[in-house]
């Protein structure tokens, strides 16, 4: 079953939550809507829920119009960030409600609810109430009970907003494995990059009530449309500087960009993650280097951070170094050393502002 | 930290010293006096002072009718703090303060009242009595005024617990199919049944001691419109201390057993979902 | 009884406080933990009409419904009463109001009777509410919870019995009765016992509204005066008075109007001595009794006014209050946040 919201828009007052907003989920994907809070991403999706009217703009489920109809009979389930659970009610009894209310007969809710449990893999805590469950449990509960009713779309709305960093990789990884068990249409949001990347056939970004990008994970890595993005994916060292004759002036670095063959000059932003600039002792010529100089280094997972200051740039740089490289170069602070970048994304500003 | 306190800050001892001076000199010891004045009876004098059948329809009528003004307070208190918190609508500030006349009020005022509406010339009693409704001297008085005397207590318990609902919780209902009322009966409801029992038992209690209204309104006729409370009077006007100790003594005991319920029922429901 | 150490309140007359406390310290969490949804930012708009589809909303008949049936239930048991009052007060004219009024002196000295009695009443329990809430609030000893539980006592005593502990004590028949004889002090059918049978009935009121506040606002500016050199009347007069002097007039208010209204307990120790003993409610039955309605209406009316004068000062201190917490947690966001 796809979704597709088109043209909404959806004002609080004088604030634009959503601002001509279109997006096309397909059949039995995982979409993440990512974005800062604030951006519209939980809007969107309580639109598409049915839990918010927009002012303007169509809802449609495969080729219904569901713009009009009532949360519930959209069969939609929904998984929110504080799970919601009914407290007064068990486990069983959580997941149980949606048949309940549909007027199931007796054994077969018994049936689905514990076809459920084994599949959250909560086998044994059928009469447990929330209050004696972990986060990561309570949003496996609310999964399950989202669930129950064999939802056409699954919406989540920071699922893992409110527990720790460890339950939440877990959870993560839980969830997409889970997807593709179930393949029902589903969209989650989140503000957290690493979650989206990780699970997500296809991520959104958002940001200020607008779709900024909508791709596969790598391709929205490899390809930032916008300076937005490339911002808000992090880790990212911004240059300020001009384009011309093809190529990008930052201070004493230049460096090719074909792009941008036209003489005259414009002012551009240069964006390098921290994982593509080059650290070396010395610089044979071959291209243009920064001087810099070494003021902290961050051992962590996978590499080693090293925070750098060019003094002639008046620039902090961060760079992340792989551990063999690390173990080469034998850095310390206080080191004076060159900078390169291996991979230049140029934006170049609109002289319409 | 507040054990560390003593040493700190001054004044432990003389207000811990006097909250108990004063607490047993105006409480405590009276309330004692009472116990040994009715324990001075022997058993078939304290049990013919309280059990008479006088005295028991009285308290049937004490129980009776505060439990039924209790009851209509569930329903009509759930009705306005629900509104109260949920809705909005032109002269809300005032409706809500108009909610706590009935604490304001001194009950003299409200028996008064009471006592004038309901009768055949009465602006209520003149569209009422022709139906057959006795809202005056009669239990259904009663009853009335004991409404108006405990109302505020079920709004002022619920509406707290309402206004810290979940809207998610009921999101998450309607998400799962379920339609207002099921989402209220099965979701809402649980939640706020136990602030509903206890502003039911508040008012409940409050309603078995009143006095003052009620003698306006009911005629107080024996074994029919008197109330337990003025059985204590009227047997003080008798000049049975005694008697009256006794009556009172059961009075005591049944407000305590509500109180106590209360009790017992909020750690229930607490332990249960927190 | 319950332990009101734990913040909730089942016996409290009123359930105010706990609601004047209560919404804004809930609110009080900071901007960041609230989860991004579209309802913080959305205006309520219940009663606009609008069609409503949101999951916790109630559609517009019902909401209209329930709207109107509040109404109806409060116009026939407050609102109508309250204007019947001030009906028949006034229902022989301007003049026949004064008169019953002002050229009663049995309804003078009854208005007289309760100007001396409540005020007094009210004094004893604002001492003593303010020294239980010090020794409960700020200290920890054995007995703690129950002493917390046994100021709720006197709620659960039916004000005709609480006449009628008087009555045993100091009546003529009563314990101390041949002893006050001997020395000439009257205490039942007087002035002191509707003082004593009054604070009695009212004795939680103020210590139930001190206590919490007190532990909300915690011993810390006070432990930090005391280590600043305070003494222990520069700690009440500079720091400890102002952090409670809304919760204690707060208090005193609705004491006062329960102590003016109070009927049962009085009625039992006063001996309903007309212009002597006689206090404002008191005088209202007797009135009722001798068939002057126009009479009893009027001293029910000034009653009234005592009463709608309370809620209007009750509203505003909770109003202050509620804006008091909600700067102080606003303060304290903005400190946890740099």
């Amino acid at each position: 079953m796809s979704i597709t919201a088109k043209n909404i828009v959806k004002r609080f007052g004088s604030f634009t939550a959503l601002d001509d907003v279109t997006l096309e989920v397909g059949g039995g994907q995982l979409v993440a809507v990512l974005g800062p809070s604030g951006s519209g991403k939980s809007t969107l999706l309580r639109i598409i829920a049915g839990l918010e009217l927009p002012d303007s703009g169509t809802v449609l489920y495969h080729d219904e119009e569901v713009t009009d109809s009532h949360v519930r009979e959209r069969n939609v389930g929904f998984v929110f960030q504080h799970y919601a659970l009914f407290r007064h009610m068990n486990v069983f009894e959580n997941i149980a409600f949606g048949l309940r209310v549909r007027r199931w007969p007796k054994d077969k809710v018994e049936h689905r609810v514990n076809e459920l449990i084994q599949l959250v893999q909560l086998e044994g805590l059928g009469r447990s109430l929330p209050s004696q469950l972990s986060g990561g449990q309570r949003q496996r509960v609310a999964l399950a009970r989202a669930l129950a009713p064999s939802p056409k779309v699954l919406l989540l709305d920071e699922p893992f907003g409110a527990l720790d960093a460890k339950v939440r990789t877990e959870l993560r990884q839980w969830l997409r494995r889970l997807h593709e068990e179930i393949h029902v249409t589903s969209v989650f949001v989140t503000h957290d990059q690493e979650e989206a990347f990780e699970v997500a056939d296809q991520v959104v970004i958002m940001n200020h009530g607008k779709i900024e990008q909508v791709g596969e994970p790598g391709e929205i890595f490899e390809h930032p449309a916008n300076p937005f993005v490339m911002d808000f994916l992090g880790d990212v060292n911004v240059f300020h500087g001009r384009v011309e004759g093809g190529r990008v002036m930052l201070g004493d670095l230049a460096v090719d960009y074909p792009d941008q063959p036209h003489q005259e000059g414009r002012t551009a932003k240069a964006f390098v993650r921290s994982h593509e600039l080059e650290i070396a002792r010395s610089w044979n010529g071959r291209g243009s280097a920064l001087k810099a100089e070494v003021v902290q280094v961050n051992p962590s997972r996978g590499v080693v951070k090293i925070r750098l200051i060019s003094a002639d740039f008046g620039l902090a740089l961060n760079v992340d170094v792989a551990w063999d490289r690390f173990a080469d170069l034998r850095l310390s602070v206080g080191d004076h050393v060159y900078v390169a970048p291996r991979r230049v994304r140029v934006f170049v500003e609109d002289y319409a502002i | 930290m507040l054990d560390v306190n003593r040493r700190i800050l001054p004044g432990f001892g003389l207000s811990l010293g006097y909250t108990l001076l004063y607490m047993n000199l105006l409480v405590l010891i009276p309330i004692t006096v009472l116990a040994v004045k009715a324990s001075q009876l022997s058993w078939p004098e304290f049990s013919e002072a309280v059990f008479n059948e006088r005295a028991i329809a009285a308290y049937q009528l004490t129980m009776g009718a505060s439990f039924l003004a209790a009851l209509v307070n569930l329903v009509i208190g759930l009705l306005i703090a629900w509104v109260l918190v949920r809705y909005r609508f032109p002269g809300k500030q005032i409706f809500d303060a108009l909610v706590d006349l009935p604490f304001a009020l001194p009950t003299a005022v409200a028996g008064l009242v009471y006592s004038s509406l309901y009768v055949k010339k009465g602006w209520l009693g003149q569209f009422l009595v022709p139906l057959g409704f006795q809202g005056s001297y009669s239990r259904t008085a009663v009853v009335l005024v004991l409404i108006f005397v405990s109302f505020p207590f079920v709004v002022r318990t619920v509406q707290p617990v309402i206004e810290d609902l979940d809207a998610d919780v009921e999101e998450a209902a309607a998400c799962l199919g379920a339609n207002r009322l099921q989402t209220f009966t099965r979701v809402i409801l649980p939640t706020i049944l136990s602030a509903l029992i206890t502003g039911f038992a508040l008012a409940f209690a409050r309603a078995i001691g009143e006095y003052g209204s009620v003698v306006f309104v009911s005629g107080n006729m024996p074994y029919k419109t008197e109330i337990a409370p003025v059985l204590v009077v009227s047997n003080l006007e008798a000049f049975q201390y005694k008697q009256a100790a006794a009556v009172a003594v059961a009075l005591l005991v049944l407000s305590f057993s509500a109180l106590l319920a209360i009790n017992v029922l909020e750690r229930w429901s607490r332990r249960r979902y927190v | 009884m319950s332990d009101s150490t734990s913040g909730r309140r089942p016996l409290a007359p009123r359930g105010e406080a706990a609601r004047s406390l209560t919404p804004p310290l809930a609110d009080a969490r900071p901007a960041a933990v609230r989860p991004e949804s579209a309802a913080d930012a959305a205006p309520l708009r219940v009663g606009a009409g609008t069609k409503s589809r949101r999951g916790a909303e109630d559609p517009a008949i019902v909401r209209w419904t329930l709207i109107a049936l509040a109404f109806l239930a409060m116009t026939i048991l407050v609102v109508i009463p309250l204007a019947n009052v001030f009906y028949e007060a006034f229902a022989k004219g301007v003049g026949t109001y004064w008169d019953n009024l002002y050229n009663d002196p049995d309804t003078l000295s009854a208005i007289f009777m309760t100007l001396k009695v409540a005020p007094m009443a009210v004094a004893l329990n604002v001492v003593f509410g303010f020294a239980a809430a010090w020794a409960i609030a700020r200290f920890r000893f054995p007995g703690r919870a129950l002493l917390t539980s046994l100021i709720d006592l006197p709620f659960a005593v039916s004000p005709v019995v609480a006449g009628l502990l008087f009555v045993l004590l100091f009546g003529l028949q009563g314990l101390f009765g041949q002893w006050l004889r001997e020395v000439d002090v009257k205490i039942i059918f007087a002035w002191p016992g509707l003082v004593l049978a009054t604070t009695f009935v009212t004795f939680p009121i103020v210590a139930r509204e001190l206590i919490p506040l007190m532990e909300a606002t915690g011993s810390d500016e006070e432990v930090a005066a005391v280590s600043l050199g305070a003494r222990w009347w520069q700690l009440l007069s500079r720091v400890t008075l102002p952090n409670v002097k809304w919760g204690i007039l707060y208090g005193v208010i609705l004491c006062n109007a329960r102590a003016m209204g109070e009927f049962g307990a009085v009625a039992v120790v006063s001996g309903r001595i007309t212009g002597q003993t006689d206090t404002m409610p008191l005088r209202v039955e007797k009135l009722f009794q001798e068939y002057n309605l126009p009479g009893a209406f009027a001293v029910a009316s000034v009653l009234t006014l005592l009463a709608l004068i309370t809620l209007v000062i009750k509203v505003t201190l909770e109003w202050r209050t509620r804006r008091e917490l909600e700067e102080a947690s606003r303060l304290r966001t903005l400190r946890s946040e740099a």
